[in-house]
């Protein structure tokens, strides 16, 4: 276990609260011979929600659990609270929670007894009461550890990450299991802890939920951070192209093809698809002025558009084509 | 359980917090081990019956041959297995659940938080304490209610019983805390740290009289603890004659405290090295 050396440390001037969550600069870690973080950079501000996204193996585990203090680094800068995590002290760990990914309590004792023994850890602790239910555990407070389902073990784990009332939260994966409707509960509670202004780290692998929850979210891939933004507009995505499909006659598509991929901007790329499917042949255009398209269309067609679809490019696209880029 | 405590100390630009004394922390976390010790029910009847099920087996099945010098087989077993069950306590019982811990993420969570270490490691020291000295009542009631097994009657004895069951529980717990890195997965904890504590009982005259082991495998138990601590529960137990039982004709109290110690100090650098809260990779 090597320290950083000599890495000199943005440390502690200023009120706590002006701080920023997390700084980081040139951080480079490497297994073997293998570099597993190479040259990451990251800011992160006082009450952001901040999703972390990236393939297996980007690099995401290793530089989270080097922010939470569970790995040293190699080489460069990092603040988290304004303090070196390589040097994690009580009083630093009473400031940050951690819900980790697939760790266990002990299977014999209550949610009720386990919440109120890491309240105990903590200086200026949640009512233990006050933190299950903020879970939506409080029907099973009174249950052994070792009863409880998948998803209710994963709310036990948030009530233990939240209940020392940190200032920094780290969720890894934090709704795997989770049925769609204890994942909105789950959303809200993480929005509310936000509201109250707690700063949180979010690692996942579920888009809809860096889209849903994320204030900014940063993509890492091959080791560095390849785009930051917030969900609208990471990776250009509010500025790339809109596909406009809609369902085309089999008689009447050579002619709509050739008509609109006239009239449609230069970068649009026009493909047909469901040629092997008969019933419903549709035509498909990316373009970057889909309202006048839509406009064209509609005299075309003299009205409605038949099956019209728009959409933008979602997260997912915006991500996958980022990840390609860096890892061909 | 101790409620969520600490007092807020509000100093110009800077918030000063109290963090909980590790005192209460040490009080909290042995509350959580025993909690969870005695609440586990199939631990519990494991521990506690399987040493006094085999003192039972193994006084009654030896118990007509008579030992020499007036020595019962009943005594003879019933000092051999409260050395065993010192072992089964603090090596065996500690060594899984520190192995389990590490393997399922629970030390992980509790490095994430507050907590200071040394008040894991007084949780585990209170378990180990309480459950060991529970342990040797049962086998203390086991041998005198049915093998003839006399409590010891003077102080010097008593004395030898009190630091060859300290000694011996501290090096096993170090042992068990060392050899809780050894499994690389929670479930093949209790076979790995099992399989070395069943052959040591073996050759270390807890299943088997000691003076009827071939010399060799004496030699090799001689390196651990367990027939040391065997020994030493003999020298309370038996009658003074029956040190001629032994190999060197003594009890070897002196060599029996060295080698304990020894144990101990090796174990403890063993546990400052290889100690890990985090499963490898």
């Amino acid at each position: 276990m090597n320290k950083a050396s000599g890495a000199p440390r943005l440390d502690t001037v200023g009120s706590e609260t002006s701080e920023p969550a997390v700084t980081v600069r040139d951080l480079h870690k490497r297994y073997g011979g293998v570099a597993a973080v190479n040259g990451l950079d990251l800011d992160i501000g006082r009450g952001e929600i901040f999703a972390l996204l990236g393939p297996n193996g980007a690099g995401k585990t290793t530089t989270v659990e080097i922010l939470e203090g569970f790995r040293h680094r190699d080489r460069g800068t990092v603040a988290v609270l304004g303090h070196d995590p390589g040097e994690p002290s009580r009083a630093w760990r009473a400031r940050i929670g951690i819900v980790l990914q697939l760790a266990s309590a002990g299977p014999e004792l209550t949610v009720m007894e386990m919440v109120r023994h890491f309240a105990g850890l903590y200086p200026r602790s949640r009512d233990p009461q006050e933190a299950i239910e903020l879970v939506g555990l409080t029907a099973k407070a009174r249950s052994r550890i070792g009863g409880l389902s998948g998803g209710q073990a994963r709310r036990l784990d948030v009530a233990l990450g939240i209940v020392g009332r940190p200032e920094l939260l780290f969720l890894d994966e934090p709704t795997t299991g989770f049925d769609p409707e204890a994942r909105r509960q789950f959303w809200d509670l993480i929005r509310s802890l936000r509201t109250d202004g707690t700063t949180i780290v979010l690692t996942t692998h579920y888009l809809d939920e860096a889209e849903a929850l994320a204030d900014r979210i940063a993509v890492i891939a091959a080791g560095r951070i390849v785009a930051t933004g917030d969900p609208g507009s990471l990776g250009g995505r509010s500025s790339a192209a809109t596909r406009v499909s809609w369902a085309t006659k089999a008689e009447a598509k050579a002619k709509t093809e050739a008509k609109t991929e006239a009239k449609a901007q230069a970068r649009a790329a026009a493909e047909t698809q469901g040629e092997a499917r008969p019933p419903a042949p549709r035509t498909s255009v990316e373009t970057t002025t889909p309202t006048r398209l839509i406009a064209e269309l509609s005299s075309q067609f003299g009205g409605e558009i038949p099956g019209l679809m728009v959409t933008r490019p979602t997260l997912e696209d915006t991500y996958l084509e980022l990840i390609a880029q860096v890892t061909p | 359980m101790m409620a969520s405590t600490g007092t807020i100390r509000a100093t110009p630009g800077r918030v000063q917090v109290q963090l909980p004394a590790p005192w209460r922390l040490a009080a909290a976390r042995s509350g959580v081990e025993l909690k969870s010790f005695f609440r586990d029910k199939m631990a519990v009847a494991f521990i506690f019956t399987l040493p006094a099920i085999l003192l039972v087996l193994f006084g009654s099945i030896f118990g007509s041959q008579a030992a020499a010098r007036g020595v019962t087989v009943g005594q003879l077993y019933a000092a051999g297995m409260i050395a065993g069950g010192i072992m089964a306590t603090s090596f065996q019982y500690l060594g899984i659940g520190i192995a389990t811990e590490r393997e399922t993420g629970t030390l992980k969570r509790l490095a994430g938080t507050p907590l200071p270490e040394a008040a894991y490691f007084a949780g585990k020291v209170v378990q180990v304490m309480v459950c060991t000295v529970a342990e040797t009542a049962v086998l203390l009631a086991v041998g005198t209610l049915f093998f003839h097994l006399h409590l010891p009657a003077s102080p010097g004895r008593w004395w030898t019983f009190a630091w060859v069951f300290v000694l011996g529980t501290a090096a096993c717990a170090v042992m068990g805390i060392a050899a809780s890195s050894l499994p690389r997965s929670a479930a093949s904890a209790a076979p790995v740290i099992t399989l070395p504590f069943t052959v040591l009982q073996f050759i270390s005259g807890v299943y088997v009289p000691f003076s009827s082991i071939p010399s060799w495998m004496q030699d090799v138990a001689s390196v651990f603890p367990l027939a040391w601590m065997a020994r030493g529960m003999r020298s309370v137990f038996l009658p003074s004659q029956a040190a001629a039982l032994e190999p060197a004709d003594s009890w070897q109290h002196g060599l029996t405290a060295l080698v304990l110690v020894a144990w101990i100090a090796a174990g403890l650098m063993l546990c400052v090295k290889t100690f890990r809260w985090q499963k490898r990779g």
